[in-house]
């Protein structure tokens, strides 16, 4: 907890909002970029689509799909809400708070015997 | 506190090149981290939405069950589309940071129209679900299912709305490109309505029960 603070203290010295934003902006992908990591996200897809109807193992199939669909996911916070690009703070808040709800509704769902 | 409160009146209020609002110490706009913060507390609204759904999964007594009426090919390609609206929203913002004011409202209204064609599909699935006899009251899944995905209606819904009053703005000329931040937020909602149907479309139609 304290290192975190420690993080945003630092983060707070060293980001000035002027620069940052322009720098921020300098750094993110071109449109073709952009093109290109829509097509990958649609492949994805596409083969989460696949697997749903192939007959393999259950438990290794709903696996996949939950490792595709959070590739999906970071690849789309990452890149198109250009959290790899902004400022560590906007990371640190969405990441905690994401993280935050997984741990209280997964605890929630245990405790009630859903995945027993 | 504000960097120019800090500074004193003699500061700038209008430092920021992009004329994002007046310069925070934390070196993001208020808007800006307001959404962020909004976006935190909409992780939690859709993951109890979520929740409710797997803990009423497989617990209804009477059909329709979600093996009996889900179309795939159907979701998949309504999923396809609202994820190529991401695609256009953040075309759109590219745009405007460059000052291209055409483009902007075209990839805005591309955004909007591709999300009206989830939305119509979503329509076009309650109908069919309801034609086949499940409604929001006839099972726990029924109840789940029209909640959960409803809700997720709403908020693309709003987003139109959000598109749609960029678009005119910019049509009136008042969408400079000093205000692109605008577009920013209005794009981190539509991405975030994105990522919660990547969730949505794995845990409730392709995992099955």
């Amino acid at each position: 907890m304290s290192s975190g603070v420690a993080d945003t203290a630092k983060d707070l010295e060293t980001h000035d909002g002027h620069d940052g934003e322009h720098d921020a902006h300098a750094g993110h992908p071109t449109e073709a970029q952009y093109v290109k990591i829509a097509l990958f996200l649609a492949v994805v897809t596409g083969i989460e689509v696949g697997l749903y109807y192939t007959s393999f193992s259950e438990v290794a199939t709903n696996v996949t799909l939950l490792v595709l669909a959070g590739v999906k996911f970071v690849v789309v916070a990452a890149y198109f809400m250009h959290l790899k690009f902004d400022h560590p703070i906007v990371r640190r808040l969405f990441i905690t708070g994401f993280v935050l709800a997984c741990f209280c509704y997964v605890a929630y769902l245990v405790t009630l015997g859903v995945f027993l | 506190m504000t960097v120019t409160e800090q500074a004193g009146p003699a500061a700038p209020e209008a430092a920021h090149g992009d004329g994002h609002g007046h310069v925070t110490n934390t070196g993001l706009s208020n808007e800006k981290l307001a959404m962020w913060t909004f976006l935190g507390s909409e992780c939690l609204l859709f993951g109890a939405l979520i929740s409710a759904y797997f803990l009423y999964r497989g617990k209804s007594t009477s059909g329709p069950t979600p093996e009996e009426i889900y179309d795939i090919p159907f979701t998949s390609v309504s999923s396809f589309v609202l994820l190529m609206s991401s695609l256009t929203m953040v075309l759109a913002l590219a745009a405007i940071q460059r000052g291209d004011h055409r483009r902007l409202r075209v990839w805005l209204m591309a955004t909007a129209l591709l999300g009206a064609t989830f939305i119509a599909g979503q329509v076009y699935e309650f109908t069919s679900f309801i034609r086949e006899g499940l409604t929001i009251k006839t099972n726990l899944f029924g109840s789940s299912f029209f909640v959960l995905t409803g809700f997720h209606g709403v908020h693309v819904t709003l987003g139109i709305v959000m598109l749609l009053s960029l678009w005119n703005l910019s049509l009136r000329g008042k969408l400079p490109r000093e205000k692109s931040e605008v577009v920013e937020i209005a794009g981190l909602y539509w991405h975030f309505v994105d990522v919660v149907w990547i969730v949505i479309f794995t845990v409730i139609y392709l995992i099955p029960t």
